[in-house]
């Protein structure tokens, strides 16, 4: 049996190797670092067809004995619907990201892309772990080549936001190594499955245990996700990192939050997740009307979308805090959907400023005029964003609130607020950037080039089809929602 | 004792300590009477091939049934066996390391750095093996006095005489610290054998020796925090590791820690287990560990937030140093079962980790004639394998996954949390600080990648400097991907339930 889910995680290496012995030739950099993220977009297919033939893709080795066969750490891969979904996410996203960067990233491209597949490692492993710490290794791998990225190839401050993600993210993943090592330490085990039936059945963990584990993931994957006393850091990466990367942040990085809240918070502690769940949407709706009256008052393009960011992740918040097959599954949908649209919004707004070498709201606009395409598709992606019917963001959208309608209707009714905010600040941004006054200064302005078109073209393709025909997403979430609800007695 | 005990003894347990005492008597005779245009780099390599030979004979022993001659007072067990190893490889790469040293004329005396690394080897053996307080005083003066010129070897930089200045007087201080504390363990037990101590300690009843006992613990406790640059005594550090020459530098924070944390496992667990504690139905040393928790809290969080504000290299290094060596007290504080297990490991981890890190600040300081953070600036683009492995040590160091300190530090976590009762707040000083850590190390390699390079110059590499720091890069990879090869030796090879009589 073909070993799938290692070969596709740990296949950018074989562009890394490649790329440390080329030359450092501009346009052969490019090529490899392209195809380098092609191999494990064709892998992902592979694993999907596999996943839905029924194949068996779990892998399991014994890996590092502890105390002498006490504690037992194996290597061991496994998916599910929703990391299948993500992992096709992060190919995609990533083989966009790279033909970006290869566009916009003016030095040491090869160190970039180097760093770059690395990354991308650390992504796929967090998503097809099947251990908790074998998660975690990958999860902190992420973080180095992220310092690096934002850090040398960032805007003015990229170094103050390189430090700043480095270090919030630290304490996130610090908190959940503790925890998971504690987890080990009670339990014996760190297999996900194990530990789910261990938590159903087993008196042997106590409830202030439970209950202490629950708020340690919240905290770690709230710094993620990031929610919102914790979301400094994110604004800065998204301002200052470079566009390329942004791509990646906003689209997988961000994601992982929500993959282990749900995964691990309401997998594993489900019981103990139902009854902070009312805690959890107010949280949820501090960071939507939060994100969303901040957006309003951004004067750049970049923190407008970064504190959309933040209200869009409000929305999986709320979905979860529903604690209901639609609820979950808006929030899926919702992680999903933000990780396409955010990815468009944030290539459109690196092709803006290549162009324009500004994103300030005040020097901008007319854009329809000068830039016809790429104004098109900012307007189509800002009505994905604002849950335009037809589009992805719409179906998460209505989900999550379906779901949080029945549990809790006073939130989700509150909630709907931020959804009217999303529309005003979209459109005031937006519109004036593609409409409003034609700024004169802006010459020898170009449209999208052809090549520019094919990533800004798929991500749209995707934002509509899975706003038209959802079913392509729930066809493959389904098993996970199955495992899931039980869980909490659902 | 007559000839006939002498010669009934099983001399082969000594083999690796001849070894290496025999290759220092030689160096030294060599070294005056040989022709003064000989170079003594050759001492190195005969030194290194020396301590080749101690390693064969060493893990010849392994399996050996634990054993004591000369009267009880030297002692072949896997915890002696175990940490041996540590110390002999320390000292190998340590000396691959010193025959790349070049020090513009300031080395005046090379063939001393050569035996006195040797004689300070063998007090650090000693002490691995040692019975008896008197043996395990003289191996830690070995290692201490040898360890004090070898400090002042940079013979006409004030730094250096400093260094050497401000480690005997600290260490001085120190010493009489240990030494006081262990003769009251004498006075209460009438005893300089651990074995005999271990068994009269239980008998001292409570109202009698309770107060002096505890006493005894926290001076020789105290007295040898300063071996392994703990707080009180970790002030020498920063200013000792800045003007020793590097390979000393390295030889103080590895070796020299390793042999301190050998003697305080000795020294504590041999004795204090067995003494009653200061509740019902407690040993002292579960009364005294939350001395030695908040001693070692107080470690982790100086060490780390004072390197925040260092430039120069090895003084951040020095901090950094202190930090594990808090670190390495978790373990002890959780005294579970893994605590051998741990501690063995991670001090294995960081004996690759820094040595491979000390070894590319020596080629870089040697380069630019400097040891302030800039020297590693844009290392990458210069010599990107070398930025690499740097990469590998710093990230081991600051315990990122894929690297031998995040094993490490996920083995001290586990135990430290398995353990009764559960060490909540000493691991999340650790987590927490090293947070913090990250801040100084990731500090190193935003100049290695981000920031552009001034000179041009190549990089010489010089053979043996190089092959200490592949080893280690190698070695540090693979304890973090497949720590099992370590682990599993560890667990099969060495029984530690041997230590206690």
């Amino acid at each position: 049996m073909m070993d799938w889910l290692t070969l596709m995680i740990f296949s950018p290496l074989i562009g890394i190797l490649i790329l440390s012995v080329q030359s450092a030739e501009r346009k052969t950099v490019s090529l490899t670092g392209i195809l380098a993220t092609v191999l494990p977009l064709l892998l992902s297919l592979v694993v999907y067809a596999q996943f839905h033939g029924g194949g068996n893709l779990g892998v399991s080795h014994g890996w590092i004995n502890f105390g002498g066969g006490m504690f037992q750490a194996n290597y061991e891969l496994g998916i599910d619907g929703f990391s299948l979904l993500l992992i096709l996410l992060t190919t995609i996203v990533s083989t966009l990201s790279a033909s970006v960067a290869a566009a916009q990233i003016k030095q040491g491209l090869k160190a970039y892309f180097l760093w770059f597949l690395i990354l991308e490692i650390g992504m796929l492993g967090v998503f097809t772990a099947e251990n908790l710490i074998l998660f975690f290794i990958f999860f902190e791998i992420t973080l180095v080549p992220m310092f690096f990225l934002i850090g040398r190839w960032g805007f003015v401050e990229r170094e103050k936001a390189a430090y700043s993600f480095l270090i919030y993210n630290g304490l996130g993943s610090a908190i959940l190594l503790i925890l998971f090592a504690a987890i080990f330490a009670k339990t014996g085990t760190t297999n996900i499955e194990e530990l789910k039936a261990i938590m159903a059945s087993s008196e042997a963990v106590s409830e202030e245990f439970r209950y202490g584990s629950m708020l340690a993931l919240l905290v770690a994957f709230g710094v993620k996700l990031p929610i919102v006393p914790l979301h400094t850091w994110m604004v800065r990466v998204h301002v200052h990192a470079p566009i390329a990367v942004v791509m990646i942040h906003a689209g997988i990085l961000l994601k992982i939050g929500a993959y282990g809240l749900i995964n691990f918070g309401l997998g594993i502690f489900g019981d103990q997740f139902a009854k902070v769940a009312p805690f959890i949407a107010i949280l949820g709706l501090i960071n939507l009307l939060y994100g969303a009256f901040l957006a309003f008052v951004q004067n750049e393009l970049k923190s407008v979308f970064a504190y959309s960011s933040v209200s869009h992740m409000g929305i999986v918040l709320l979905g979860v805090a529903a604690m209901n097959e639609a609820g979950i599954q808006g929030a899926i949908f919702q992680t999903l959907s933000h990780g396409l649209i955010a990815a468009l919004l944030f290539l459109l707004v690196g092709i803006i400023h290549q162009r324009t070498h500004t994103t300030k709201l005040s020097s901008l606009g007319g854009l329809a005029k000068r830039m016809p395409l790429a104004a098109g598709f900012l307007l189509a992606a800002a009505m994905a964003s604002l849950g335009l019917p037809g589009m992805s963001g719409f179906v998460s959208e209505f989900m999550a609130f379906l779901g949080l309608f029945e549990t809790m209707p006073w939130i989700a009714a509150i909630g709907t607020l931020g959804i009217i905010m999303t529309a005003v600040y979209i459109l005031r941004a937006v519109l004036g950037v593609t409409y409003g006054k034609t700024i004169k200064a802006f010459t020898g302005m170009y449209d999208l080039t052809r090549i520019e078109m094919i990533p800004a073209a798929a991500l749209l393709a995707l934002i509509v089809l899975i706003g038209i025909y959802p079913a392509i997403i729930t066809h493959t979430l389904q098993l996970t929602l199955e495992s899931i609800m039980p869980g909490i007695g659902g | 004792m007559d000839m006939e005990t002498l010669l009934s003894y099983e001399w082969s347990m000594m083999a690796p300590e001849f070894t290496i005492l025999i290759i220092a008597t030689v160096l030294s005779l060599v070294d005056l009477f040989a022709d003064k245009k000989i170079d003594r780099k050759l001492f190195g390599w005969f030194g290194a091939a020396g301590i080749g030979i101690a390693l064969f004979f060493l893990f010849s022993q392994i399996g050996h049934e634990p054993a004591m001659i000369l009267a009880n007072t030297y002692r072949l067990d896997a915890f002696s066996l175990s940490f041996k190893i540590l110390l002999l490889i320390g000292a190998l790469l340590v000396l691959l390391m010193g025959v790349s040293y070049e020090a513009k004329g300031e080395l005046l005396y090379r063939g001393e750095f050569y035996y006195l690394l040797m004689s300070a080897l063998l007090g650090a053996m000693m002490m691995a093996s040692s019975a008896d307080l008197i043996t395990l005083f003289v191996g830690l003066e070995l290692l201490s006095i040898s360890s004090y010129i070898l400090a002042g070897t940079r013979k006409k930089s004030t730094q250096s005489n400093e260094a050497a200045m401000k480690y005997v007087i600290n260490g001085g201080i120190s010493s009489a610290f240990t030494l006081f504390g262990l003769s009251y363990i004498y006075g209460l037990t009438g005893s300089t054998n651990l074995a005999d101590i271990s068994r009269e300690i239980s008998n001292i009843a409570p109202e009698n020796g309770l107060v002096l006992l505890s006493v005894a613990f926290i001076l020789t406790f105290v007295g040898l925090a300063f071996k392994i640059s703990t707080v009180p005594f970790q002030m020498w550090a920063p200013d000792v590791y800045q003007g020793a020459p590097i390979p000393v530098t390295v030889f103080l924070s590895v070796v020299s820690k390793t042999a301190g944390f050998v003697i305080i496992l000795r020294v504590l667990l041999s004795v204090f287990p067995f003494a009653q504690g200061l509740e019902a139905n407690t040993s002292l040393l579960q009364s005294m560990m939350i001395f030695i928790s908040v001693l070692a809290g107080i470690t982790m969080i100086a060490g780390n937030t004072v390197a925040l504000k260092q430039r120069n290299i090895k003084r951040l290094f020095a901090y950094s140093s202190i930090a594990h060596a808090g670190y390495l007290l978790v373990p002890f504080v959780a005294f579970s079962e893994m605590m051998f297990e741990s501690m063995w490991f991670y001090l294995a981890a960081y004996l690759l980790m820094n040595i491979g890190a000390f070894a590319v600040i020596q080629v870089m300081s040697e380069h630019s004639h400097s040891e302030d953070i800039s020297i590693f600036a844009g290392l990458f683009y210069r010599r990107p394998w070398m930025a690499v492995m740097m990469t590998i040590f710093l990230l081991s160091l600051a315990g990122i996954p894929g690297t031998a300190g995040f094993i490490g530090k996920l083995n001290i976590f586990i135990g430290a949390l398995f353990s009764d009762p559960s060490r909540y707040i000493l691991a999340a000083v650790m987590m927490g600080t090293t947070v913090i850590s990250y801040f100084y190390y990731f500090g190193v390699m935003a100049q290695m990648f981000m920031r552009p390079s001034g000179s041009a110059v190549p990089i010489r590499m010089p053979v043996g400097v190089t092959i200490a720091m592949v080893f280690c890069a190698a070695g540090t990879i693979t304890l973090g991907l497949f720590p099992g090869v370590v682990l599993d030796f560890f667990q099969t090879q060495f029984n530690f339930a041997e230590m206690f009589y």
